[in-house]
């Protein structure tokens, strides 16, 4: 048996297994009921001086994008809430962080 | 007259449990929930272990709505194209009175919540706590909440507002917010037919799968997991906070290499990812634990940081539940006492450090450090799985190296020092206890 048989008989080692996902298409997964004020904002005066940035890296949900004037672009619609960004913040006041009103936001289902 | 006896705030596993003991105790109890219905703010990479609900929900086990019982515990330790498994499988775990548990956090929260409006419990949902009410003493009277005119008013509020506690942080609870004390958990949740979970994982029925993995996650101190539902699974990554964004890969990359490891990838191949989750965890234990205690006030689940995240154990649901049914507990006694300051709930703290829920932390206190320290994270699964990597492969003509060779090339080749694999083995002995 050839090595090319015996992997795709065992079913292993397949450089793709699953097709990769748009990170749009990942986020649309997630239900959120979108209410009109932003729970969560962001001072992009703060961010300027930010050299670490570990909210654009961490953010789960990647609502943190860089500009190219050295600022953050922030949406806050499609938020786990699940407080990364604030916990790796590290210039005070740049996150101002709350819950979404009551029965909006991140509703989970099979989680 | 205060508008009730108790506010709980949050229906998660704390919260419920909380207002099923107090309501079981006669008192009027208003369980408040931020989310449309109990559990639609919760995920976990989990497993529940149910049996502490013996005490509040005798019988528990045949209305719960559970997907899967844990048949089968494996501890995984990836290398880069490595895979070494420790599969230890008992089918008594799937009859009565059962251990661990999968679940669909909405499903099994929801149902719990169901159980303290049974008891007797005013659940309100689509309500989010804005913060504390209290006397001109200092001493907390209730909460302020987003509805019109929605302040509420009680004797004792229980905090279960999870990770991110906002109450306890309000009533000064915590001494700081260290970012190192939290890892992000995100969790795809992967839809294959039944029959194929079955057979991928040699289970039947609701037999179910828990796999916990050390490695594979592209460098990033955490660790990955599996858990087996009837028609999907459960895959993710718990990713410590400070040093992912040092390795500059987004969670959702650092799960897309997971999925490719080879160990991994015929598991899951043609799943198709129905839900993407993400939470905060608090993994740091008794050395980031708040004071669960204040005048008018109890702290309990994830508020409290209760969450063992002790490398081989992985708690927080049962951790949730215990700590909430003694909060409910306590508070009612300390309401038919007439006596609701700080001292007089004192009996909360005193029935956690009774029980599981102080003495398993403390007894495991070491550990999490030495799960998530740098040495374990990035050199021992290369350095274990080198070993038996060796150990197994027949090199004729050449004669076995000897398992005492293979041991010192190996952990030099880890760039593990002697003094350091005794020390962490010691550690590792002492603090498994």
């Amino acid at each position: 048996m050839s090595l090319e048989s015996l992997r795709a008989a065992n079913n292993i080692e397949r450089d793709t297994t699953w097709a990769e996902m748009s990170f749009q298409d990942r986020i649309d997964t997630a239900e959120f009921r979108i209410h009109e004020r932003a729970h969560i904002t962001v001072n992009g005066d703060s961010c300027r001086g930010c050299t670490t940035r570990e909210c654009v890296v961490a953010c789960p949900a990647n609502l943190f994008v860089p500009t190219s004037d050295g600022g953050i672009l922030f949406n806050y619609e499609n938020c786990f809430e699940c407080g990364t960004c604030y916990l790796v913040c590290n210039k005070e006041g740049a996150i101002t962080w709350t819950y979404p009103e009551g029965g909006y936001g991140i509703v989970f289902h099979r989680t | 007259m205060t508008d009730t006896d108790v506010i709980v705030v949050g229906a998660g596993p704390a919260g419920s449990c909380a207002a099923i003991a107090a309501a079981q105790a006669g008192k009027r109890v208003v369980l408040i929930e931020r989310g449309p219905f109990p559990g639609s703010k919760n995920m976990y990479g989990g497993v529940i272990y149910p049996r502490i609900l013996d005490e509040l929900i005798p019988g528990w086990f045949e209305h719960a709505p559970i997907q899967r019982w844990v048949v089968r515990r494996s501890t995984m330790l990836l290398s880069d194209t490595g895979a070494l498994n420790i599969d230890y499988r008992s089918n008594a775990w799937g009859q009565a009175p059962y251990n661990g548990a999968t679940a669909y956090r909405p499903d099994f929260d929801n149902w719990l919540a169901q159980q303290a409006v049974a008891a007797g419990a005013e659940l309100i949902c689509s309500t989010t706590v804005t913060g504390l009410l209290r006397d001109p003493q200092g001493r907390i009277t209730g909460i302020k909440t987003d509805r019109p005119d929605g302040d509420l008013t009680a004797s004792v509020v229980i905090a279960c507002d999870g990770v991110n506690s906002f109450i306890a942080k309000e009533a000064g609870l915590y001494k700081n917010v260290d970012a190192s004390n939290y890892t992000l958990g995100v969790k795809e949740t992967l839809s294959l037919p039944k029959h194929v979970i079955d057979e991928r994982f040699g289970v039947r029925d609701n037999q179910g799968v828990d796999i916990e993995i050390l490695g594979g996650t592209s460098g990033v101190n955490g660790g990955g997991f599996i858990y087996t539902n009837l028609d999907t699974i459960a895959l993710g990554v718990v990713l410590k906070l400070p040093k992912l964004s040092a390795q500059k890969k987004r969670p959702e990359e650092i799960i897309a290499e997971l999925k490719r490891h080879p160990a991994i990838a015929p598991l899951i191949e043609g799943a198709e990812v129905i839900e993407y989750s993400a939470h905060v965890i608090p993994e740091a234990g008794l050395d980031m634990m708040p004071k669960m205690v204040a005048d008018g006030l109890l702290v309990a689940g994830d508020a409290a940081a209760l969450c063992l995240a002790a490398g081989i154990w992985l708690e927080g649901v049962n951790f949730a539940m215990a700590s909430g049914m003694y909060a409910g507990q306590s508070a009612a006694q300390a309401i038919t006492a007439g006596d609701t300051t700080a001292s007089g709930l004192r009996s909360y703290t005193k029935k956690l450090n009774e029980t599981f829920v102080l003495k398993d932390h403390k007894k495991l206190r070491k550990i999490p450090h030495l799960v998530l320290s740098d040495r374990v994270q990035h050199k021992y699964p290369n350095f274990v799985t080198g070993i038996v990597e060796r150990m197994f492969r027949v090199e004729n003509p050449n004669p076995k190296p000897g398992v005492r060779r293979i041991l010192r090339e190996e952990r030099k080749k880890a760039g593990i020092s002697l003094i350091d694999l005794v020390r962490d083995a010691l550690t590792g002995l002492k603090g498994f206890g």
